[in-house]
């Protein structure tokens, strides 16, 4: 028997969030028995977790640092779409271009996001701007990739629409090709998100002195594993709601013309 | 525009038009030698056989396709071209209505005209719908909306009715003559159907052969009235083509 999303479960009808609650609290349930089975302070029971996150919380540290994750990966991530789209257009629309220099994206797509962090903190000092920048760095191939799938698969029925009623550059653009690319700039930007704040925790880690990276860093030399969980957990809240807040509600109105 | 009439709006010279060799496939020489003016405020139908180059050459005059030996010159430069295309080619992301504001600038007069332009296609309940949610005669009603809410000196139109029922056609071309007759304008417009050739316009231009070129050039002698009688049309089609 498979039960799916809005089954009915025995008498009770299901939702979506109703499973994601069953599932979530399985997964903290699972977690507490490990934890009273081992007795270790290096696997600290749900609530030691949730109270250190309450202290950080109380003493404002946990804000702090998240809103200082949250900027550098606003500027890494709106970096990379803007940098990586251009370049995805222009491999897109000109062949010439994409011959030659697919090359130099297949290496950046292949460079570890290690070795970029430790050339940026070398080259360019242990500052913001070196963090910021090896982040979008790491992002914009995969940024570039998607959007040049999008630029190739521009429909040229419509680009001889706006030609023949003189849409202009402007027009064009906002009418006929973005509303296309549409699609491809979202699965850029959810790709892009998640490994965005995966790599800014490591750009802090390594060069920065505040942020949930440098945080973790501190608690891994203390091995204070209830604080690196405090700090996980409430970065992986906070990502989910940008994600259900911003994303969810662009996904929706793009598709709203779709039959 | 219409005011020096003897001056053709369009002289058309398409002297060879050759797609090159692609990936393993000969080049195709599709047209050739094709020489015609069309007289302001003419309705043209070329017609031919299907495949048979009528699209390259109305892509040509269009000035979507450069690549020919030969020049298309505009009486006026600044005429105002609008093309009914093949497909719909509407956005699908916006709705009806806006597809047709669309092809006018900003505060423009005549974004005062789409309503009622509207209603006199038939659009009036699908004016906020998207195209993929109305049927495809409804989106073909809406490409020409498009065209006519421009008051085109030249109308482009190729194959404005293929794959439609009878009916639906039948009722698009009565549309299309309405349209024009309020407001005349110069018409190239494809098709590989004969009858429905001679039923809408005043000249009817046959390409036939490999290369294409111009087999027969001649006028339509139907008046308005009796253009919605089939039997009339009909017998002019045998006239111009031969019994079949």
């Amino acid at each position: 028997m498979q039960h799916e999303a809005g089954a009915p479960f025995g008498a009770i009808r299901i939702g979506r969030i109703g499973w994601t609650l069953i599932s979530l609290s399985t997964l903290l349930a699972l977690w507490a028995i490990a934890a009273a089975i081992v007795q270790s302070r290096y696997l600290p029971d749900p609530l030691t977790v949730v109270e250190v996150m309450a202290r950080e919380w109380q003493n404002g540290d946990l804000w702090r640092n998240i809103i200082a994750t949250l900027i550098r990966v606003f500027f890494s991530f709106t970096i990379a779409i803007f940098v990586g789209s251009a370049i995805g257009l222009l491999l897109g629309r000109h062949p010439l271009a994409d011959r030659f220099f697919d090359p130099w994206v297949s290496f950046f797509l292949n460079l570890p996001a290690l070795v970029i962090i430790i050339l940026c903190y070398i080259w360019f000092g242990l500052t913001e701007v070196a963090a910021v920048l090896a982040v979008a760095i790491n992002k914009i191939p995969n940024v570039a990739v998607t959007m040049r799938e999008g630029a190739r698969s521009l429909s040229k029925d419509l680009i001889e629409m706006a030609q023949i009623y003189r849409f202009g550059w402007w027009k064009t653009l906002r009418h006929v090709t973005v509303p296309q690319l549409a699609p491809f700039f979202i699965a850029a930007s959810r790709t892009g998100l998640s490994l965005v704040w995966k790599i800014v925790l490591v750009v802090e880690a390594f060069g920065r002195s505040d942020g949930v990276g440098y945080q973790l860093n501190i608690a891994f030399q203390l091995f204070d594993v209830p604080m690196i969980l405090a700090y996980s957990l409430a970065f992986i809240a906070v990502v989910q709601l940008i994600e259900l807040a911003l994303l969810q509600p662009m996904i929706t109105r793009t598709n709203r013309w779709r039959r | 525009m219409n005011s020096v009439l003897d001056v053709p709006t369009l002289q058309v010279n398409v002297a060879r038009k050759v797609f090159p060799a692609v990936a393993g496939r000969a080049a195709n020489h599709v047209l050739d030698a094709i020489a015609f003016d069309v007289e302001a405020g003419s309705f043209v139908a070329i017609t031919g056989p299907s495949g048979g180059g009528k699209s390259t050459l109305l892509n040509i005059i269009a000035g979507l396709d450069r690549a020919f030996d030969g020049d298309i010159r505009f009486f006026d430069p600044n005429l105002n071209v609008a093309f009914v295309f093949q497909s719909p080619r509407l956005l699908p992301w916006r709705t009806v209505r806006e597809n047709i504001a669309l092809v006018l600038p900003p505060n423009d007069p005549r974004h005062a005209n789409i309503d009622e332009l509207l209603g006199r296609v038939g659009l009036a309940d699908a004016a906020h719908a998207y195209p993929e949610m109305i049927s495809l005669g409804m989106q073909r009603r809406a490409a020409l909306a498009r065209a006519f809410i421009l008051e085109p000196d030249i109308l482009l139109m190729d194959e404005p009715f293929v794959s439609l029922d009878d009916p639906t056609a039948q009722g698009l071309r009565q549309l299309l003559m309405e349209l024009w007759s309020r407001r005349p304008t110069t018409v190239l417009f494809v098709t590989h159907d004969r009858q429905e050739a001679v039923m809408l316009a005043s000249r009817v231009i046959c390409l036939a052969g490999t290369p294409a070129s111009v087999v027969q050039d001649e006028a339509v002698a139907l008046e308005i009235g009796e253009r919605v009688d089939r039997d009339k049309v009909r017998a002019e089609q045998n006239r111009i083509f031969g019994v079949v």
